[in-house]
C-alpha cells in the first residue's frame, strides 16, 4: 500500500477533561474523496482543527506524506499543502473577488514578495479560469462582502482551489445553499477529487449520497464506522446515534 | 472630473506651500506647520489602525523619541548664552550638577546621525515592541492596553530622569540654532513649515505604496480575519511588525518636526491623552483612507486653536462632542462621509433620506436588468 497522504494515529484532544476526540485513527490516500458525518459534538470540526494546526492534540500523531506535522503553525501546514474551508464562508469582505483569489493564489507568501513582486500572468490566468468555472467572473471587481451567501461559499471554495493544496478540507460546504447550488457544489467537489485529496464534512445526507464517496461516521470523538453510504445507513449503531439524537429534538 | 479629484490634494498642497505663507500671520502659519507635522503621525496610525486593525494607544512614545532626538542635537551643537551652561554642556545639566555628558547624547553631535536617528530609533523600538506582542498572538483590546502601558512606562521614565533629559521640564529648542538661524525665529519657522510640507506628501506616498498593492490586501486581510490569513499560508507577524515599525518611524519624524515648531519637547508628548487624541484625529478624518487622517489632524487641531482662543476651558467638551458626533453620524469619518453619500447618508440616520442603493448583486443580475425592458408598457 502506498504512503497515505494524510494519516492520524490514536489522536486524542482533551479540552480540560472533555475529550473532543478519543483515539481517532484515520488515513487518506492521494486523490481520495472522503465524507465525514456525525451528529453535533461528534468532533468533526476538532478533527479539522487538529490537521490544520489550530488545536494541538493531547496525544497521538498526525503526519502528512509520512512526515509529522505536529506542532507546526497554521501557516506552515497550509504551505505544505493543506487547505481548509470553514463552516461559515470566511472570505475577505473588504477585498474584491479577484483580489481575494489573487491573495490566496500568491505563490510567495512573504511581505517583501507582496510588496515588490507582481503576479505572473499564469497565476492571473488561473484566477480567471477559476472565476469562470464557478461563475464568479462577472463579479470580479465586486467586494466580497456584498456577495450572496451562496456566492461567498463558492468564493471560499475557489480560494482553496487557487491556493492549490494537495489536501482540501471542506467544513459544511453546502450549508445554506439552495438545492440547485448544492448539486453544482457536489459536481465541483467531485471534479476536485483525483487531483486533490478532498475531505468533506456535512450534515446534508442528500449531498453526501450525491458525492458517492466512502463515509466515515464520527460519534463522541470516536470513529463509529466507515463504508459506503448504503452500508453505513444500514448499520444499527449509526441509526441509533442519529435516532438517539433526533429523540432529543 | 476624475482627474480633477486626483489633483485636488496636490493643488491644496501647493496652495499651502506657496500661498499660505503670504496670507497668514507668522503666528498662524507656525500653528499650521504644527498641524501638518501632526498629520504625519496620523498617517502612521491610519496604516496600523485603519488598514491593519491594530489600535495603538502608544504612538506618543515614538512621537516623543523623534522629538527628543532632534532637541538633543540642537542643544548640543548650539553655543549661545541661552542654551549653553558654564561647563559647555546644555544649560539644564548645571541645575543637577552633571559635568559629564550622558553617553547616549554622544551620537547626537552629528547632524546626519540625528536625521537618521529621528526615524530609526522610534522604528526600531516599535519593531521590537511589536515583534514581542505579535509573536505571542496578542491582539485587539489587549494590544491597545499593552501599548498604553508601554506609553506610561516611557512617560514616567522620561519624567523622572532630570539628570539625563531634564525630566518633566523637557528640552527647549526655541533658543537653539539651526543652519545659523535661531530656531524660534520667523525665518527658521518658515523654513520648517516648508520642510514639513515637503515631507508630508512623501509620508503619504509611502503609506499609499504600502496599502494599495497586494501587501495592502494582506493588511486588510489581517484586519478582517487574521486566522483566515494564517490558513491561507501567510504568517501575519512580519506584516504587522513592518507596519508597526513604519508607523513608529513616521511618528518619530512627526515628533521632530512638531518639536522644532512648538519650541519644546517634554514628557507631556507621552501623556496618555495625547496618544488618544491622535487616534481621534484619524477617526474624525476617516480611517482606512490616508487622506482622512491628514484632514482630521489639521481640522481638529485648527478647531482646537480656535475654540481655545475663544473659550479656553471649552475645548475638551468640544472634542468629546466631536468624537461622539463622528462615531454616531459619520462612522467613516469626514473623508469617508464625503466620498460615500455625503449628506444623504447622515439624513438616513434620522430616517429622512432613503437608506441604501439596491442589493449589489441585483445590479449585476442579467435577468433583473432585463426586467424594466420587458415590463415597460408600449
Amino acid at each position: 500500500m502506498p504512503t497515505p497522504i494524510l494519516e492520524l494515529q490514536d489522536v486524542s484532544v482533551d479540552f480540560d477533561g472533555f475529550f473532543a476526540l478519543t483515539d481517532l485513527s484515520l488515513s487518506l490516500q492521494p486523490g481520495e474523496l472522503r465524507s465525514i458525518i456525525g451528529p453535533n459534538g461528534a468532533g468533526k470540526t476538532t478533527f479539522l482543527d487538529v490537521i490544520t494546526g489550530k488545536v494541538k492534540p493531547t496525544k497521538g500523531a498526525v503526519s502528512l506524506r509520512g512526515e509529522s506535522i505536529l506542532g507546526l503553525s497554521e501557516q506552515k501546514i497550509s504551505r505544505l499543502g493543506v487547505g481548509r474551508k470553514f463552516q461559515t464562508p470566511r472570505v475577505f469582505n473588504n477585498l474584491s473577488v479577484v483580489r481575494n483569489l489573487e491573495f490566496a493564489a500568491a505563490p510567495n507568501k512573504t511581505p517583501f514578495h507582496l510588496m515588490f513582486e507582481t503576479l505572473t500572468s499564469s497565476v492571473k490566468d488561473e484566477v480567471y479560469r477559476i472565476m469562470d468555472y464557478v461563475g464568479l467572473a462577472p463579479y470580479a471587481k465586486v467586494e466580497a462582502g456584498s456577495l450572496s451567501h451562496g456566492q461567498k461559499q463558492w468564493l471560499a471554495i475557489s480560494m482553496l482551489v487557487a491556493q492549490a493544496p494537495d489536501v482540501i478540507l471542506l467544513d459544511e460546504p453546502v450549508a445554506g445553499l439552495t438545492d440547485d447550488e448544492t448539486a453544482r457544489t457536489a459536481e465541483l467537489i467531485k471534479s476536485l477529487a483525483g487531483d486533490h485529496t478532498v475531505v468533506v464534512i456535512e450534515h446534508d445526507m442528500e449531498f453526501i449520497r450525491d458525492l458517492g464517496a466512502p463515509v466515515t461516521v464520527l460519534h463522541q470523538g470516536q470513529l463509529l464506522t466507515q463504508g459506503m453510504m448504503e452500508e453505513v445507513k444500514a448499520d444499527p449503531r449509526v441509526i441509533e446515534v442519529y435516532l438517539g439524537q433526533s429523540d432529543d429534538h | 472630473m476624475k482627474l480633477f479629484r486626483k489633483l485636488v490634494p496636490w493643488i491644496l498642497l501647493a496652495f499651502a506651500f506657496f500661498v499660505l505663507p503670504e496670507i497668514l500671520s507668522q503666528f498662524r502659519l507656525n500653528l499650521f506647520g504644527r498641524y501638518f507635522s501632526l498629520a504625519i503621525v496620523a498617517l502612521g496610525i491610519d496604516l496600523i489602525w485603519g488598514y491593519t486593525g491594530l489600535l495603538s494607544l502608544g504612538q506618543g512614545i515614538f512621537f516623543a523619541l523623534g522629538g527628543y532626538a532632534i532637541a538633543m542635537h540642537l542643544l548640543l551643537v548650539t553655543k549661545n548664552d541661552f542654551t549653553t551652561g558654564a561647563n559647555g554642556l546644555p544649560k539644564f545639566f548645571e541645575n543637577y550638577g552633571v559635568d559629564n555628558l550622558p553617553f547616549f547624547w554622544e551620537p547626537f553631535w552629528s547632524f546626519p546621525v540625528t536625521l537618521i536617528a529621528i526615524w530609526i530609533i522610534p522604528a526600531v523600538v516599535a519593531g521590537l515592541v511589536g515583534y514581542l506582542i505579535f509573536r505571542n498572538r496578542i491582539k485587539g483590546v489587549y494590544f491597545s492596553i499593552i501599548t498604553q502601558a508601554s506609553l506610561m512606562v516611557f512617560y514616567h521614565f522620561f519624567n523622572g530622569q532630570q539628570k539625563l533629559v531634564n525630566g518633566t521640564n523637557g528640552l527647549k529648542t526655541s533658543t537653539t540654532e539651526l543652519f545659523g538661524m535661531i530656531v524660534g525665529s520667523d525665518d527658521a519657522q518658515l523654513l520648517l513649515y516648508r520642510v514639513t510640507l515637503i515631507i508630508l506628501p512623501f509620508a503619504y506616498l509611502l503609506c499609499k505604496f504600502l496599502t494599495s498593492g497586494r501587501f495592502g490586501d494582506a493588511l486588510i486581510g489581517i484586519r478582517d480575519d487574521e486566522a483566515r490569513v494564517r490558513f491561507t499560508g501567510f504568517n501575519p507577524v512580519p506584516f504587522k511588525v513592518i507596519v508597526f515599525l513604519v508607523a513608529g518611524g513616521l511618528a518619530g519624524i512627526s515628533g521632530a518636526l512638531y518639536t522644532v515648531q512648538s519650541g519644546i519637547v517634554s514628557p507631556q508628548y507621552m501623556a496618555i491623552s495625547m496618544s488618544i487624541e491622535m487616534v481621534i484625529w484619524v477617526a474624525v478624518g476617516g480611517r482606512g483612507t490616508l487622506i482622512g487622517p491628514i484632514i482630521g489632524a489639521v481640522l481638529v487641531n485648527y478647531l482646537r486653536s480656535l475654540v481655545s482662543e475663544a473659550l479656553p476651558e471649552a475645548w475638551l467638551f468640544v472634542q468629546g462632542g466631536l468624537f461622539i458626533f463622528v462615531v454616531v453620524l459619520m462612522p467613516d469619518g469626514i473623508y469617508g462621509w464625503l466620498t460615500k453619500g455625503g449628506a444623504a447618508s447622515m439624513l438616513s440616520a434620522f430616517g429622512i433620506a432613503k437608506r441604501a442603493k439596491t442589493y449589489p448583486s441585483l445590479d449585476l443580475d442579467e435577468q433583473v436588468n432585463l426586467e424594466p425592458k420587458t415590463i415597460t408598457p408600449k
